[in-house]
């Protein structure tokens, strides 16, 4: 039973991976490693910023 | 080496200064280590790989040689699964070892630009399904459909040995080039390869493809649900459920993506079933019953807003949609046609494949066939996708094989799939749902006796298959339902209506297979429409500096208005065309995509020659050389063809001349406005081909005397310039493949040992 709910864990996060929906996790390991100075964004504004850099830099859809 | 003037010389890996950290393990797997793990042929991996061999070789004797009444649909999976499995095992082995040579020593962009935001070191196995996901869209699932009209043999073996010998060489050779170029876009890196002529011909010929592929595009979604209650509200829907999770996301739960998507997801199933509801209601019926040119118009006007509104209102969240529904239906597919393993009545090669005059799409097998499936086999509009987003997220060289040359396997995958689905279904229903409404007449009658007088062998369509199809599937009509989506969504809802529910959800699977190919075609449509007016303002930027700025509104507007303005016109063409838009238009939309392929593998054999692999070059001259015979035969046909069916000019003389001798009607035309119109698109048509043709020769020819250069330089000892980023030694490791290998996990485990203070940051491990 435990075996098939990890199993179950693993392919959504597997799937939330491939949506991109860890980003702003990663965004934070990147920002924990790197040294940056200052605090680093808050999940509303890393959100706001990544969508509203989509917004100048569009990314294509395949037919 | 000696270094040119205004760029480095090309250097062979061994002389780069990749100093190793001496406090890491090693950043890659030992060389040696490598050869003799990949070069030890045990007993065990002897068998396995004589099993696949066997099996793939049993289901190719199976689908070419032995002719049954009926061939069952799992031979198509193992025929293809096989052949992907060797392609990838082998071939792309081959690629590696010869043209891309990576080094993971080297950092890739992810590592050495890292951000955190764009370049981010992503997981291997989660890569591939985003890459996957960004490839994978409605192409692949509508080509294969209108191919079939020549039978399964034909489109199978296209989709099969062409990705595995171009399609997905292209995309690996791509994603490999951007990713050492910092993630560049195709078009920049056309215009370091080839020069200004090269670069601004293949910066052309990209804007005006995008436009056609748009427009056809959204031609297939405005054939799908013109005169479909049901399909109009399902559809429509989804833009009030997108714009929801937009500002869920935005305002009220920021970051949950997953909890939206399955939010929506949700929504989603309700719009189709509220669709069913809506459309039995008298003023559902009439108030969703839209005729195409009013849809089209629809399209138009939202394309243009779509593409102003920010992206968190309605592009992002459609995009998590799509991606959900992408990989659910893919899935769900397979598993339905490995469980239901439904039998083929269709013949391997049909009366069509030997004419020229299929009412599907016209012309020979030779070329038509190969453009008119393009995605699945080989989509140069992939190119766009390799260079770009993917590059920036890879975190070893070496995985550039399964994510390049594997997605795009899995995309061919899906065409198989797509084209079992569309030929599980009655021939004459085929026949009858995929011609234009000139040839069927558009009644059930008028559509039976007309498939019944073609002579196919073993079709004997009666009226009420016809009406009792279009009940079970919640429409009106099925006759002439053109464009691929309708009737892969009608073998679908077959299949799955044996695996789940029968006969009472066959209209739910119909209704669910049209509102996922809606999304993902919407979903391109608005990207598609965003890329191409940011290409134009650029372009403009270079004589009006003010239209650079992407933020200035009225700059964005305009360009965004004009390249609507373009893909709407030739949706508008499509839609009203006499002749039938799908019959006269896909060709087109093949031709700019295999032309696309050839600009992109035109780009990397110049690379590739000026890396010095000249021995190996045939393994990108082989796809390039078939793209563009393919491609330029099928134009030149299309312009100078004398069949009128076949020929853009042809045609159009044959109606002018009909016009000038008074005539009323002539052919399939019944009006003298009709006929005028048909003058007037194969005008555009037959013009837009020639563009197409031109720009990609020039394109062609540049990368051919790029080449050439390359050789000559070789021969002098005269070093290239190489438009790489400098090398920077890596400080990370992760293995190559999807299972890592022994040596690989012994790596690994030594990289896990490593004291958390010197380990970079880990990407998400799975």
């Amino acid at each position: 039973m435990s075996a098939i709910a990890e199993g179950f864990r693993g392919f959504a996060r597997y799937l939330g991976g491939v949506m991109g929906a860890d980003a702003y996790q990663k965004y934070l390991e990147h920002h924990v490693a790197s040294g940056h100075l200052g605090p680093p964004m808050t999940e509303r504004e890393f959100w706001r910023d990544r969508t509203d850099r989509q917004d100048s830099n569009p990314q294509g859809r395949c037919c | 080496m000696a270094s040119m003037p205004g760029g480095r010389a090309r250097t062979a890996d061994e002389d780069l200064d990749l100093t190793p950290d001496p406090l890491l393990p090693p950043t890659a797997v030992d060389d040696a280590v490598r050869e003799t793990e990949e070069s030890r042929w045990t007993p065990t991996k002897i068998a396995i790989w004589a099993a696949i061999a066997l099996l793939g070789g049993v289901a190719w004797f199976m689908l070419a040689i032995i002719r049954g009444e009926t061939v069952n649909a799992i031979w198509f999976v193992f025929a293809s699964v096989c052949t992907y499995l060797i392609g990838y095992r082998f071939y792309s082995k081959v690629i590696e070892r010869y043209i891309t040579r990576p080094n993971d020593r080297r950092a890739t962009p992810a590592e050495y630009k890292a951000d955190g935001k764009d370049y981010v070191r992503t997981d291997r196995n989660v890569l591939f399904g985003h890459h996957f996901a960004a490839i994978a869209g409605a192409g692949p699932l509508v080509g294969p459909v209108i191919a079939a009209q020549m039978g399964y043999l034909p489109g199978t073996i296209w989709i099969i040995i062409g990705v595995v010998l171009a399609g997905a060489v292209q995309d690996y050779l791509v994603l490999f080039f951007s990713m050492r170029r910092g993630g560049r876009s195709l078009g920049q890196m056309a215009r370091e390869e080839l020069g200004v002529i090269g670069g601004t011909a293949a910066l052309v010929a990209t804007l005006l493809i995008m436009i056609i592929i748009v427009a056809i595009l959204a031609l297939v979604v405005v054939n799908a649900l013109g005169e479909s209650p049901w399909g109009v509200f399902s559809v429509g829907m989804t833009i009030p459920i997108a714009l929801f999770m937009g500002v869920y996301l935005r305002f009220l739960r920021p970051g949950k993506v997953m909890e939206v998507s399955l939010i929506g997801f949700v929504l989603l199933m309700a719009a189709i079933i509220g669709g069913g509801l809506v459309a039995d209601t008298e003023w559902g019926a009439a108030f969703f019953h839209l005729d195409k040119v009013t849809i089209a118009w629809g399209l138009i006007v939202y394309g243009f807003i779509a593409a102003i509104l920010p992206v968190w209102l309605l592009l992002a969240p459609r995009d998590y949609l799509s991606t959900f529904m992408k990989i659910g239906v893919i899935v769900m597919l397979a598993l339905a046609i490995i469980v239901v393993r439904p039998e083929i009545t269709v013949p391997a090669f049909s009366e069509f494949a030997s004419r020229d005059n299929g009412p599907v799409f016209p012309g020979a097998l030779f070329p038509f066939l190969f453009v008119t499936i393009a995605c699945g086999a080989l989509s140069g509009f992939h190119a766009l996708i390799s260079s770009g987003t993917t590059p920036k997220l890879i975190e070893k060289e070496r995985q550039t094989r399964l994510i390049g040359y594997g997605g795009m396997l899995m995309e061919s995958f899906v065409a198989i799939m797509a084209l079992v689905a569309a030929i599980s279904i009655d021939r004459g229903l085929y026949f009858a749902m995929n011609s234009p409404a000139a040839l069927t007449g558009g009644t059930v009658e008028t559509a039976a006796a007309w498939v019944n007088s073609l002579g196919l062998q073993g079709v004997n369509l009666s009226p009420e298959l016809l009406s009792q199809t279009a009940a079970n599937v919640g429409e009106e009509s099925i006759v002439s339902r053109t464009g691929g989506a309708p009737t892969l969504a009608v073998g679908l809802a077959h299949i799955m209506q044996q695996f789940i529910g029968g006969t009472a959800l066959m209209a739910f699977w119909y209704h669910f297979a049209i509102m996922f190919e809606a999304l993902f075609i919407l979903t391109a449509v608005d990207a598609g429409t965003r890329v191409a007016r940011f290409m134009l303002q650029d372009s403009i930027g270079n004589f009006v500096p003010k239209f650079k700025e992407a933020s200035w509104r009225p700059g964005a507007w305009l360009c965004t208005a004009i390249m609507v303005a373009a893909w709407g016109a030739v949706l508008l063409m499509g839609v009203t065309d006499p002749l039938g838009g799908i019959n006269t238009l896909f060709p087109l939309f093949g031709i700019a995509n295999q032309l696309l392929a050839a600009i992109a593998l035109s780009v990397c054999l110049a690379i590739a020659a000026k890396r010095g692999s000249f021995k190996y070059l045939w393994i990108v001259a082989l796809p390039l050389g078939f793209a563009a015979v393919v491609t330029i035969t099928a134009s030149f046909q299309k312009i100078f063809s004398p069949v009128p069916a076949v020929g853009y000019f042809a045609n159009n003389a044959a109606f002018s001349k009909a016009l000038a001798d008074g005539k009323t009607e002539f052919g399939t035309a019944k009006t003298v406005a009709a006929m005028e119109a048909v003058v007037r698109n194969t005008m555009i048509q037959g013009w837009l081909s020639v563009i197409f043709v031109v720009l990609s020769i020039i394109v062609i020819v540049t990368a051919m005397i790029a080449t050439v250069k390359a050789f000559q330089n070789e021969a002098a000892g005269v070093a290239h310039t190489d438009h790489e980023d400098p090398a920077v030694p890596s400080r990370s490791y992760a293995p190559a493949g999807l299972i890592p290998t022994a040596a690989e996990r012994e790596l690994m485990a030594e990289w896990n040992r490593l004291p958390a203070e010197l380990q970079l940051e880990k990407s998400a491990h799975h």
